[in-house]
């Protein structure tokens, strides 16, 4: 008997919803990674059955295309863009500013879960380098000196969301 | 059922966008957005809605309009009066312009009546004759800045989809490939290849089923050229791909996009379906025998994934490594099927050259390198953002009439194009033309159209390494002389930079660059010692300089 | 045709050659590295660019396709200089290690930093610092020498479709290892080995274990038993430099005597047993009918251990007999220890085999302790076997051509030898199983339709006056089809469309087994078979159940086959042992 859509993992939703596409694992890998954050072990499994893709081969693609994540990351996705222009225009700087008011190295997260730094490719808004991305908001033109206050932004943005979630 | 009525929609939209007093347009390109356009646009609304003058002013969100540095930019188009342009726009400021300019401009609506600006406000202005917009020549970017995106009505309004119902209804395919040869189109993602070419090859393949790639996987650092077009205009693109599978014979239509592009994925994808919908995509188009369908693929930050057998392979779920060609694509190509793979600006130029003919496309350029291209100019020059220029324009006045010259307080050094795999052009050489050929003579490439300027502040030793280190990173690491090579140029790098270098290692740098050049496997690995070796043949005394003491000019 | 002149010589090709194979048929030598006459180009080094005249970039050899008109240079100053730079480049990501590693000797890149005279390194040393992975006992990974060439991938992949290994993360971050990074032991790996028998380089190798045998020959109360594998005899010369196919077994039975052996038996007496079981089951099961067939064999513990993860669907149809060594694993501790009033406690069994597997078949299951203790101590390759003739100072050309084994375990027929190649478990059941069923001494002796290195044979004979069909499969990679076909027929209730399938893991049979002599490729293959079709051709005897020795086994302890003391030590159960999707 054919599961209702409430029964279906979310791994067979994505795998249904690209149910016509040749090939669709790294469409598939994009819908986990946008859901959960990163690709969970069991996932990988499931989409090896799922889709009849050996483990070695998904292994083989997570692997190798930096989108994908295999630990989740912090609430928080800090991306400072590391393009030509916003190379220029100091982004070495920003790096180490977050690196030292977190107390991480790039591609590290804060021990209390909230903060992932990470060093991204050109992100495409050269006109107002120094850029860095942070979830879906985009800050243009970051002074090092303005990095303190945009942590404290997003603690007490979580703070809120979790004293909201408590009540 | 009968076909869609292009010309009528056409009228249609016309009449539409008449019946406005004033059209404001508002770029709602990821730079702008990030600066918060959305919430000028939002002001706007409400500004509008507050005057009660939503019957006579439509608020359009477009893509990109090319002065990315002075983001967010309005542009006001009250009817009979001359187009203003505002910069830095902010959701205060947007109310002020409908309070202060656009209401009392409508009250006085007279044809030749020059509305006077306050001050305020038009210290806020840029004029529209600047160099940065009269230098232009906007063939791929006519558009944009002056339509909505997700609107195909206003796509066909200027004159969208004629082109493929001109070559639907009364061209052959072999016609259409001239009049692509006539226009002298050569690949936009820096490759150059001869666009008519590779569509013939493409045709000639023998195979039931054939395919049409659109390259989305724009990478190089400092280049935003195809996001924008995507973002901008998404309607040319796909009908360059719907004109490239009539000529070539395809059946099916991939557009692989970065996934670091949402706005572009959204917008192309709304762009299918409404293309779908009004039967321009889909079975018996324009009920001619001609059916295509497209799908969009997410590419997942590979760089190499530019490269044309690295993205079939990643379309087939693999690993993004190349493959030794021949055979090429058109021949065998995703799925082992004859692909025709074009990059996104290739694509977008189509429809103009199939409208127009491909002798209109001629009349700009040089000899082997016709009509525009676009360009994102960034760095250190005043108006940094995105163009679009004859081929033939020199470099200087790139940099210094439309650009504006630099915007610190130094000199020029050097402007860098073709990303990591191009190199750099002195200030000295700055009158070389914009063209494929004269830019490689020079040691660079035109590449995807990334050009940075650099002033007198900027180590040419740095530049390099960046561009090794980015190359580095993205190296899939199949073949050995990319892989490893790459690694041990950039450590010979850093130890100069760190004055650490001898005489010796700028011999090994030589023997590297040479075995990179002629021995990876596919055109990242080839191309990656080009900035090293620019930099060391234009400013060697730089790295000398650094050998023989610890301080870098 | 296609005619291309090669440093100006003239070279005809068929349509669809690479440069470097029309170079090899002119003779002219190009340096390769990647590339393995197995596989296909992956075009990855780089060593093997040449120039062709009006190309603007040097193309590689192995990958660009011949064409008509071309003029190709493969030497001059810039292809050697740009060729010697890729390679100064792989040596400065490999450890120097030459003298500890297991390939010293053997290596493919000493062969090419020796053919561009490399006497000083021009680049430092960038060495990942990765821990080697010997966690299923009989290969060991050590990631720190891989070269990246891809080979190890594409035959575990492509070739053995297993998927245990595979290439991870990118850049010079890329490493060879199982999915998620698991050990190689919990991965797919079915110990096949083959992986091992295409590297380049000592990235992968196998367990030696040599050590414990020279501790048990020394050690005084020990009565040290060995015997060695059909596939054994025409390999291990090519250790010394001898030729492939080149029968040594009397000078390896002399060298086992000198090494200290008490006893020196042949792994083909064990394949004379296995064919008087697996015949007579055979035989049970024609009677059965349908259901029962068809019957599949399992002397090939990579099969065996392929078949429990992937397809277990299918278990009810392996052949319940042990493999060859096995079954002389367990009589070396029972019946001839009885003989010769041995304690079976002090009786250490050795097995030499072409194959990783087998290290770890010895202790798959409670079935390899029938004795009462592990029947098969020890199980090493050909390859650590040479070392072992090499250490104790022995000299082929000085050993006796003509020994002979312990007949008692030793003794074999023409069927036994023949196990070591592909169809040939098959061809000598079929002479057992003629005779089993039709009584008929003089029945067909040689089937050469299912000889060969063909992935899949196929063939119908006649026995008695039933229509037998059989199918031969070697390299996995070609035993999903026929599993297929086989299941399609009995869901829908027919006929099997084989009666008897024989499997091995490895191309050609355990003679292209993962742990026979480096370097390895279809023309040795072949010439390694007909050493042993030849070694059949020489024996009196060519019929398992003519073996003097076989029937002796039968009379004075097994009684028949399949009887109760043959089921309790000579046969072995299986379990379905599901494994993720591989």
């Amino acid at each position: 008997m054919a599961k209702t859509k409430q029964q279906l993992s979310p791994i067979e939703i994505a795998a249904k919803k690209y149910a016509r596409y040749r090939d669709p694992l790294i469409m598939v890998l994009h819908e986990i990674q946008t859901t959960r954050g990163y690709i969970p072990r069991e996932a990988a499994f499931e989409i090896a059955k799922l889709l009849n893709v050996p483990l070695a081969r998904i292994y083989e693609v997570i692997t190798f295309y930096n989108y994908f994540r295999l630990k989740s990351p912090g609430k928080a996705v800090i991306s400072v863009c590391t393009g030509t222009a916003c190379h220029l225009k100091g982004a070495d700087k920003l790096v180490k500013e977050f690196s030292e008011e977190l107390d991480i190295e790039p591609g590290q997260t804060t021990d209390d879960g909230l903060f992932h730094l990470q060093s991204v490719r050109c992100v495409g808004c050269c006109g107002l380098a120094p850029v860095v991305v942070i979830n879906e908001k985009t800050y243009g033109k970051l002074q090092p000196s303005q990095v303190p206050h945009v942590i404290a932004e997003w603690k007490e943005k979580f703070e809120t969301e979790t004293a909201d979630a408590a009540s | 059922m009968p076909p869609v009525n292009i010309e009528k929609i056409k009228n249609d939209e016309i009449k539409r966008q008449n019946d406005f007093c004033c059209r404001i347009f508002v770029c709602a390109s990821t730079g702008c957005i990030s600066s918060q356009s959305m919430e000028v646009i939002d002001a706007l609304e409400e500004a509008v809605k507050s005057h009660d003058l939503e019957n006579e002013i439509e608020i359009v969100p477009t893509g990109c309009m090319g002065l990315c540095a002075r983001g967010p930019l309005v542009r006001v188009e009250v009817a009979g009066q001359k187009p203003v342009l505002y910069e830095t726009v902010d959701p205060m400021f947007a109310r002020l312009v409908v309070s202060e300019h656009i209401r009392p401009a409508l009250a006085k609506s007279v044809k030749d009546y020059a509305f006077k600006l306050p001050d305020f406000l038009k210290n806020r202005t840029v004029p529209l004759d600047i160099d940065f917009f009269a230098q232009q020549q906007k063939v791929v970017l006519a558009n944009a800045g002056d339509i909505d995106p997700e609107s195909i009505e206003a796509y066909i309004a200027r004159d969208g989809y004629k082109a493929l119902e001109k070559i639907l209804l009364n061209m052959s395919p072999e016609q259409i490939i001239e009049q692509i040869e006539k226009s002298g189109l050569r690949g936009r993602g820096g490759g150059g290849f001869p666009v008519a070419k590779k569509w013939t090859f493409a045709r000639q393949s023998q195979a039931e089923y054939k395919y049409v790639i659109c390259n989305g996987d724009e990478g190089d650092p400092g280049a935003y050229m195809d996001r924008s077009i995507l973002e901008a205009d998404p309607h040319a693109v796909l009908e360059g791909v719907l004109i490239a599978a009539y000529a070539t014979g395809a059946q099916e239509g991939i557009f692989y996009i970065r996934a670091e592009y949402p706005l572009a994925i959204e917008r192309m994808k709304k762009a299918i379906r409404q293309a779908k919908r009004n039967k321009l995509l889909g079975k018996n188009i324009l009920g001619t025998e001609f059916s295509f369908d497209c799908q969009i693929r997410l590419g997942a930050g590979a760089f190499v994934c530019g490269e044309e057998t690295a993205l079939i392979a990643s379309i087939e779920g693999r690993r993004g490594t190349p493959r030794p060609r021949p055979p090429y694509p058109s021949v065998k190509g995703v799925w082992d099927m004859p692909t025709c793979l074009n990059n996104v600006e290739t694509l977008a130029n189509v429809p103009s050259i199939l409208r127009n003919g491909g002798d209109w496309f001629a009349q700009w350029g040089t000899g082997s390198s016709k009509g525009t291209k676009v360009f994102a100019l960034t760095g250190k020059v005043i108006n940094s953002g995105l163009i679009e220029i004859p081929m033939g324009l020199s470099l200087r006045e790139v940099v210094e009439k439309i650009g504006g010259g630099s915007s610190t307080a130094k000199e020029i050094k050097a402007v860098q194009t073709g990303g990591p795999s191009g190199g750099v052009i002195k200030r000295e050489d700055l009158d070389l033309p914009v063209c494929y050929d004269r830019f490689q003579q020079a040691g660079s490439i035109m590449g995807s159209g990334g050009m940075i300027v650099m002033d007198q502040d900027d180590s040419m030793v740095d530049i390099a390494s960046f561009y090794l280190g980015f190359t580095v990173d993205e190296s899939c690491g199949k073949c050995a002389p990319c892989r490893i090579g790459g690694k041990q140029l950039l450590d010979l790098l850093e130890k100069i930079s760190q004055g650490k270098g001898t005489k010796k290692d700028i011999e090994s740098i030589k023997l590297l660059c040479e075995a990179m050049r002629s021995a990876s496997l596919c055109g990242l690995g080839q191309t990656a010692p080009n900035p090293v070796v620019s930099t060391l043949t234009y400013f060697e005394n730089e790295y000398l300089e650094k050998i023989n003491s610890e301080v870098c000019k | 045709m296609i005619n291309l002149k090669i440093n100006n010589i003239d070279v005809r090709v068929p349509e669809g050659a690479t440069i470097l194979e029309a170079a090899n048929k002119a003779g002219l030598w190009i340096p390769t590295l990647c590339k393995h006459p197995d596989l296909g180009p992956t075009a990855a080094c780089g060593i093997c660019v040449v120039k062709i005249k009006g190309a603007k970039n040097m193309v590689r050899a192995c990958a660009s396709p011949a064409e008509e008109g071309m003029e190709v240079t493969t030497h001059d100053p810039e292809l050697v200089r740009v060729r010697r730079t890729t390679l100064e480049m792989i040596l400065s990501n490999h450890p120097n290690e030459c003298l500890t590693c297991a390939r010293n000797g053997t290596c493919e890149l000493q062969d090419l930093a020796e053919e561009f005279s490399v006497r000083e390194r021009l680049l430092p040393p960038i060495v990942p610092d990765i821990s080697t992975d010997d966690s299923t006992r009989t290969i060991v990974l050590d990631p720190r020498k891989c070269i990246k060439c891809g080979r190890c991938v594409t035959v575990c992949q492509q070739k053995q479709d297993v998927w245990a290994l595979s290439f991870l993360e990118r850049g010079l971050e890329t490493r060879i290892a199982p999915a998620g990074d698991i050990g190689l032991g919990d991965s797919p790996c079915i110990r096949c080995g083959q992986c091992s028998a295409h590297c380049p380089v000592g990235a992968i190798y196998e367990y030696d274990e040599t050590a414990r045998i020279w501790e048990a020959l020394q050690y005084p109360k020990k009565y040290c038993v060995v015997q060695i594998a059909p596939a054994v005899r025409v390999s291990l010369g090519e250790a010394f430099g001898r030729e492939p196919g080149e029968n040594l077994t009397g000078q390896i039975y002399s060298a086992l005597r000198r090494m200290g052996f008490d006893a020196v038996f042949d792994t083909n007496f064990g394949a004379d047993v296995t064919i008087m079981e697996e015949a007579a089951e055979f035989a049970e099961r024609i009677k059965q009918g349908n259901g029962s067939l068809p019957l599949i064999t399992t002397c090939c513990p990579s099969w065996v251990d392929f078949m429990e993860k992937y397809h277990s669907d299918m278990m009810e149809h392996f052949s319940s007999c042990k493999s060859p060594h096995a079954i002389i694993g367990t009589l070396s501790k029972t019946y001839y220890a009885d003989k010769m009033g041995l304690d079976p406690k002090d009786v250490f069994t050795v097995s030499i085999m072409p194959c990783t597997s087998k290290k770890y078949e010895i202790t798959r299951s409670s079935s390899m302790f029938a004795s009462g203790l592990q029947d098969v101590d020890v199980s090493i390759t050909t390859r650590e076997f040479s070392r072992m003739v090499r250490q104790d100072g022995l000299i082929i050309e000085q050993l006796n051509a003509d020994e002979k084994p312990d007949s008692i375990l030793g003794e074999y027929s023409g069927a036994g030898t023949i196990f070591g190649a592909s169809g040939g478990v098959m061809e000598a059941a079929l002479r057992t199983a003629q005779y089993q069923i039709t009584g008929d001494e003089n029945a067909e002796l040689e089937f050469k339709e299912i000889r060969g290195l063909q992935g899949v044979k196929v063939m119908e004979t006649k026995v008695g006056d039933k229509n037998i069909r059989v199918a031969v499969a070697h390299g996995l990679g070609n035993v999903e089809t026929v599993l297929n076909e086989v299941r399609a027929a009995l869901r829908q209730g027919q006929e099997s469309p084989y009666h008897f399938v024989e499997v091995m893991a490895c191309p050609g049979g355990c003679v292209g087994g993962g742990g026979q002599a480096w370097k390895v490729d279809n023309k040795i293959r072949e010439k390694r078979i007909e050493g042993l079709y030849r070694d059949d051709r020489k024996q009196r005897i060519r019929r398992s159940y003519q073996n003097t020795s076989i029937r002796r086994l039968y009379e004075d302890f097994l009684n028949e086959p399949l009887s109760a003391k043959a089921k309790e030590l000579l046969h072995t159960s299986y379990t379905a042992r599901p494994q993720y999707q591989r």
